[in-house]
């Protein structure tokens, strides 16, 4: 479904991605692991279209997407959930799922869609009129994905979804991630939290300084001693 | 008696003059917020639709109302251009960069205007031309009070855009976070676009109105309001929409009292006082947005 080929980005004269390729298939969850400043969050924002890069080939559903930009590729079915939610602080929580479906012109989709979300996330229906800014972490990271779904993207990019938040929201969020997948999302998904993000990915690469250092199943990688020791915490 | 009738004309000649601020202030303000940039060329753009005022009215057979109109168009399409030719290639360059070309291309209207009409004042016909009305025994300027209902009559319009229409929820978007903005599908260059039309076409009419109780434009017409709008979108809280509404309309009461009590020639000083007295204050204007963030 998303197919990365020999992607590079500079940051001014920093080699931020040294040609790396990998690809997701319609109905996984793979996880991109790394380290702090590995290239983790430059790879997504790549794909999505927020950075440019330099060379490479990036194909979603078998269209060439590298040089489009974000809200183009949007608009083509790839929903990317940035790293720190960046929800529409000053905007109410209702605003912000009507952002989500901007580029839907439909309104009884965009009905359907909302009252999916409601349902999915019923601490949003709670506090529908409420400033985004005013949510707590984890509401936020609901809101941030509800907004993404809002139109109904074919595959979602998600930057750690699990920061800043305590232990039992993240698990919430995990089993909601899970059961987006369970319905037929492909994700892709970036976590500092790696033991989490494997234990419900299909498959996985590893990202070191900017290159993949290794990639496979997700629970031969949880039992891979360099991976653990490296990633997993001992 | 007599005094307090002066003074309610007083307050009724500020509110007007701080209506055609208040305009200007919006433009100011709308730019800064959704495109992160003060575009001092802002005031002379007043001045581009002041001499297209005066030109089509000078020209037999076309009433007022088309001249305003052709301000408005030719503003607007003044306002995307500079947008477009000025500032886009600088989207990801250094603030310093964008606010020192802000002020090349204020300068170079300037220039082009004193190039074309020369720095001799332009005759301006007034496009209002109303007689004063009296209400409970007070002689109020007829034109004062068409400002002020038309500011007002803008203001709501402009409110209704933005909370109510796609585009004005889209420009939201953008002033809060650009790159989020794009995740939604909005055209970030687009939605620039749209600001920096919806900027002039209010400088136009600001224009318009400004000149109308003036009567001359020259060269230097839009640079001393354009600087003391950015002061009252400063006072109000720049990149607020509410904050420019009262920046102007503060702005142009106090300018106007201090003339009549204090002196006219420490008006403008005043004006500038207050900035500083503001700022001091509350560093982000009177009703600059507080950040409300919980991470």
């Amino acid at each position: 479904m998303l197919k990365v080929k020999d992607l590079n980005v500079f940051y001014g004269a920093i080699h931020a991605l040294k040609g790396i390729s990998f690809e997701v298939n319609q109905g996984e969850i793979v996880s991109l692991i790394g380290a702090n400043g590995a290239g983790k969050t430059t790879t997504l924002h790549s794909v999505s279209g927020l950075i440019k890069s330099s060379s490479g080939l990036v194909e979603f559903m078998g269209k060439n997407i590298t040089n489009m930009t974000a809200d183009k590729i949007v608009k083509v079915g790839l929903g990317h959930i940035p790293e720190g939610r960046r929800v529409f602080q000053n905007l109410t929580v209702h605003e912000n799922l009507e952002l989500g479906a901007f580029a839907v012109k439909d309104k009884n989709f965009i009905k359907n869609e909302y009252d999916k979300i409601m349902t999915l996330f019923p601490r949003l229906k709670e506090r529908r009129k409420q400033l985004a800014g005013t949510l707590s972490g984890g509401e936020q990271q609901m809101l941030a994905m509800g907004r993404a779904l809002m139109s109904n993207p074919k595959m979602l990019l998600l930057d750690e979804p699990s920061m800043g938040l305590a232990p039992i929201i993240v698990k919430s969020i995990f089993d909601i991630i899970k059961a987006c997948n369970d319905e037929g999302m492909t994700i892709l998904l970036v976590e500092q939290n790696a033991k989490m993000a494997l234990s419900i990915s299909d498959r996985a690469y590893v990202l070191e300084t900017g290159k993949i250092s290794m990639e496979g199943n997700a629970s031969e990688l949880l039992n891979d001693e360099n991976v653990k020791k490296a990633y997993l915490g001992g | 008696m007599k005094e307090f009738i002066t003074f309610i004309q007083q307050l009724i000649n500020g509110l007007s003059l701080g209506s055609v601020y208040a305009l200007m202030a919006l433009g100011y303000t709308m730019v800064y917020g959704i495109a992160k940039m003060l575009n001092f060329a802002h005031g002379d753009i007043i001045m581009v639709g002041a001499y297209t005022v005066s030109i089509v009215c000078s020209i037999a057979g076309f009433s007022p109302m088309a001249a305003v109109l052709a301000s408005i168009v030719v503003c607007t399409a003044l306002g995307v251009t500079i947008e477009k030719i000025a500032y886009k290639p600088l989207r990801n360059a250094s603030p310093l960069a964008v606010l020192i070309t802000a002020i090349g291309v204020s300068y170079f209207l300037q220039s082009v205007a004193l190039l074309i009409f020369g720095s001799k004042a332009r005759k301006v016909q007034s496009v209002l031309n109303l007689e004063s009305v009296k209400i409970g025994g007070v002689d109020l300027s007829g034109v004062a009070l068409v400002i002020i209902f038309i500011t007002i009559l803008i203001m709501i319009l402009l409110t209704l855009f933005i909370k109510c229409t796609k585009v004005g929820k889209a420009m939201l978007a953008v002033s809060e976070d650009r790159g989020a903005a794009q995740l939604m599908g909005i055209n970030v260059n687009a939605t620039i676009s749209m600001t920096f039309a919806i900027g002039s076409a209010l400088a136009a009419i600001a224009g318009v109105l400004f000149v109308s109780s003036y009567g001359y434009v020259d060269p230097y017409t839009g640079a001393l309001p354009g600087i003391k709008t950015f002061v009252a979108a400063v006072i109000g809280g720049i990149g607020s929409i509410p904050g420019a509404m009262f920046g102007g309309i503060v702005l142009g009461i106090i300018e106007s009292l201090s003339k009549a009590y204090i002196s006219t020639d420490l008006a403008d000083a005043i004006v500038f006082g207050v900035l500083i007295v503001v700022l001091l204050f509350k560093p982000a204007g009177m009703l600059g947005k507080k950040k409300i963030t919980k991470v």
